[in-house]
């Protein structure tokens, strides 16, 4: 049975998305996200994966979550303010992702996983740090390349469109 | 004591929030929270089933790797739905025809 600080991470982490896509002012919806995701990061804390939570402030509460605050702040309408969404197309998402649910929940009750016995080994940040390092450097070097790219990228999109309006 | 049952349960939750997003909104940076939420919800799962079934240092690392790469695809995201408002005025997708310029 799940905890009392299990159930408070639960409800920030579900409450945070669920304002980030049903906040009407879009930029609370962005604060709503970085709070969602520091609830994640708090699972990885609950789960013994200190590293991974850390990583996870570091990258999305720290960097991802203030740029989409800026691009929010950027690019925002007084008019989305107003828009309501369809109530039938409404209500087809909320039937969709009950049936998702429902499929995902009943899948895992009836699968043998929960059988299996629990581990105990907690890995440390020596055998993360080797790991990367040397058998899983490949990945790490591809994953850079990725990251340059997707800079780059995103570089050049916002740099032509300035050159064209002179 | 938390078990596999209660993590695996919020992960569905979360995945299913994120599905309800992507159907009903229009506006891009939503469509992009929902990916985010969702791309979370599977990151949380990965590093449930490691903890619990095989608790090594490679299916964290598999996590951070899956971290920085959400992090690339943000980054490219925010940059089209910038320039998409600088041509149109609008992020709305069902109204976006070209990104051509």
């Amino acid at each position: 049975m799940a905890d009392l600080l299990f159930i408070a991470v639960t409800a920030v982490t579900v409450g945070g998305a669920v304002l980030a896509l049903e906040s009407t002012e879009m930029v609370y919806a962005a604060v709503a996200l970085a709070g969602s995701l520091f609830g994640i990061a708090a699972f990885f804390f609950l789960l013994n994966a200190p590293y991974v939570a850390v990583f996870q402030i570091t990258v999305y509460v720290g960097a991802v979550a203030v740029l989409i605050l800026f691009t929010v702040m950027l690019v925002r309408q007084e008019k989305w303010m107003k828009e309501a969404t369809y109530s039938f197309a409404r209500l087809f998402g909320i039937l969709a992702a009950a049936a998702i649910a429902v499929t995902f929940a009943l899948s895992f009750a009836a699968s043998r996983l929960y059988d299996l016995p629990a581990q105990q080994n907690t890995p440390t940040f020596f055998e993360i740090g080797q790991l990367i390092s040397t058998n899983l450097s490949p990945i790490l070097l591809v994953l850079a390349l990725v990251l340059a790219a997707s800079v780059l990228g995103a570089i050049t999109l916002a740099k032509v469109e300035r050159e064209e309006e002179h | 004591m938390n078990t596999l049952a209660d993590f695996t349960f919020v992960s569905t939750l979360l995945f299913a929030i994120g599905i309800y997003g992507l159907i009903v909104k229009k506006n891009a940076l939503r469509l992009l929270f929902a990916v985010e939420i969702m791309i979370n919800a599977a990151n949380l799962n990965f590093v449930a089933f490691n903890t619990f079934l095989w608790p090594n240092a490679v299916g964290q690392t598999f996590v951070l790797f899956s971290i920085a790469l959400a992090a690339a695809e943000a980054s490219v995201i925010l940059a089209i739905v910038v320039v998409a408002y600088r041509l149109h005025k609008d992020v709305d997708v069902s109204e976006l025809k070209t990104l051509g310029g």
